[in-house]
């Protein structure tokens, strides 16, 4: 790991105040994620500004929803009575991810700002536009078992690693940071990035800027589940993730919220399905006729072709598990 | 930001920027700020350079016993463990997050120590394994991992054990099932998967404080 200064914050206004001061700086939570960029060599900051003392951690009523501090430890989140009421999706998505040790340190907004897990762009000896623009793109023509079927460039086809997201994409979360320039509001779908020209930016985050908390409108969707399948039974990344909250009445599908994971550059909402889906029956044919139009644009690079199959099947299971019909 | 290169040249012609380096009592009274001071160590010069690398004052709590410690920033808790304290009951397995073997307690909640800076800990009380034992007597938990076997070469072993006993306090052994997955964060490779379990829930069945 690089040597680097380290200094600690207590206030949103004093941290963006540090970041203001030092373009090689960096913002560090958990670091569950930027420790370990550290230690591989793929991320120097120069200095560390800890922000681990910010009075952001609660999560509580709004009159709309629930609020999220960005600094709210993913544990505490998923196990938060007022989650598991009104958003389990978002609860089981949490749990689905990384370890429990993980999960106690790390922070939400540091689960939004997690990096791709590919190898190129861990392996600094490795091609990477994101880690290296310009310096080519190794996992296209190269191991991409792991990688994008959606919305991919020529530059890129990493995945987004995180569940959580999955979940407050689907539940159209409303994130607020804060920085330079004051404080402004990014729908969650806007968060994230597609790769396009510019892989080396995974997020919309303007310089200088700190996510301060998430805002979860209420919804009424009651048939929830989040489905994740992976090479082991846990402690795995996606290789493709399905979270999906509907409102059901008289076995009717009255709203949808769908979104994946392991398949995309950024969460992938399913929002042509979703409109699909409104009105249709409760059924396993509905569902089937879901995944063929979720699965419209895939594409596939040699290492993961088997997501063309695997990612619809799952879209059936989760909507089925959901709709209480498996 | 002055360059240590050009001073050594200034003060002392004779000497290689090396030679000059060494001479650390004369850093300070260059007043070199530590971002340089940093980018002096980055060019690989040697160990004596980094004893002179800013170290700040870390105070926390370490198995009931408050230590007053200084650091780099860069040291990881694992690391402080291990190297600085000889508390070599952590283990570093993977040393990225990805098996547990460093599993530690910061205020009573499982952490990995290989991705914990250790200056974050400020203020802290830090458990290790050699934290459990009460004088000569084994905590619960260290009892029912000898009493079902619940290791081979025991590398993992102080990770599960920490993991473990988190794994009651926070409600999650309540099944086989359940404590799979609340403990798949800790990996064997030995295998002693099934007696980990085992040790787990006798110990949750006895209803015994850990």
């Amino acid at each position: 790991m690089n040597q680097f200064s380290y200094v600690r914050v207590t206030t949103p206004a004093s941290a963006v105040a540090a970041l203001a001061k030092d373009k090689a700086a960096m913002f560090l939570a958990g670091g569950t994620n930027l420790v370990d960029l550290m230690k591989s060599g793929v991320t120097q900051p120069q200095r560390l500004i800890d922000i681990n003392q910010l009075p952001l951690t609660q999560i509580e009523k709004t009159n709309t929803g629930l609020r999220i501090g960005a600094l709210a430890k993913n544990t505490a989140v998923a196990e938060h009575a007022l989650v598991t009421e009104h958003f389990p999706l978002l609860s089981l998505a949490l749990k689905a991810g990384a370890s429990p040790q993980l999960r106690n340190m790390a922070t939400v907004g540091g689960n939004m700002m997690q990096r791709t897990r590919c190898h190129y762009f861990y392996d600094i000896a490795l091609p990477c536009n994101k880690r290296k623009p310009g310096s080519g793109c190794g996992a296209i023509g190269g191991f991409n078992r792991m990688h994008a079927i959606f919305g991919t460039s020529e530059q890129c086809i990493a995945v987004h690693p995180s569940d959580m997201c999955i979940a407050l994409t689907a539940l159209d979360a409303t994130v607020t940071v804060t920085g330079p320039k004051g404080e402004r509001k990014i729908p969650f779908g806007d968060f994230h990035r597609l790769p396009g020209n510019t892989p080396d930016k995974d997020n919309n985050l303007q310089k200088g800027e700190l996510i301060t908390w998430v805002d979860i409108p209420f919804n009424k969707t009651n048939h929830t589940h989040y489905l994740k399948v992976r090479d082991r039974a846990s402690y795995a990344f996606a290789l493709v993730s399905v979270g999906v909250t509907m409102e059901i009445n008289d076995n009717k599908i009255v709203d949808a919220r769908i979104a994946m994971g392991g398949v995309a550059h950024k969460p992938w909402r399913l929002k042509e399905v979703e409109a699909m889906l409104k009105g249709q029956p409760a059924t396993e044919d509905t569902f089937s006729k879901a995944a063929t139009l979720a699965m419209k644009d895939a594409k596939s690079f040699g290492g993961n072709d088997f997501k063309l199959t695997l990612a619809p099947n799952t879209i059936v299971e989760t909507l089925k598990i959901a709709a209480g019909l498996a | 930001m002055s360059d240590p290169h050009n001073n050594a040249d200034e003060l002392f012609p004779a000497s290689s920027r090396r030679t000059f380096l060494k001479q650390s009592s004369l850093l300070t009274a260059l007043a070199l700020t530590p971002d340089a001071m940093v980018k002096a160590a980055e060019k690989g010069l040697d160990e004596t350079i980094a004893a002179t690398i800013e170290k700040m004052s870390l105070s926390v709590t370490i198995n009931g016993v408050k230590q007053s410690l200084k650091i780099e920033p860069r040291v990881t808790l694992l690391d402080l463990l291990r190297e600085q304290l000889q508390l070599t009951g952590t283990k570093k397995g993977c040393d990225h997050g990805q098996c547990g073997a460093c599993t530690v307690h910061v205020d009573g909640h499982r952490v990995n120590a290989c991705l914990t800076l250790a200056l974050t800990t400020e203020g802290r009380n830090i458990t290790t394994i050699e934290g459990l034992e009460n004088g000569a007597q084994l905590h619960p938990m260290q009892e029912a991992f000898i009493e079902h076997d619940g290791f081979q070469c025991g590398y993992c072993t102080p990770g599960q054990i920490m993991s473990a006993i988190c794994c009651i306090r926070e409600g999650h052994a309540n099944t086989p099932e359940e404590i799979r997955e609340y403990m798949s964060g800790n990996i064997c490779r030995c295998g002693a998967y099934s007696h980990i379990v085992d040790a787990i829930v006798d110990v949750k069945q006895k209803g015994v404080k850990v």
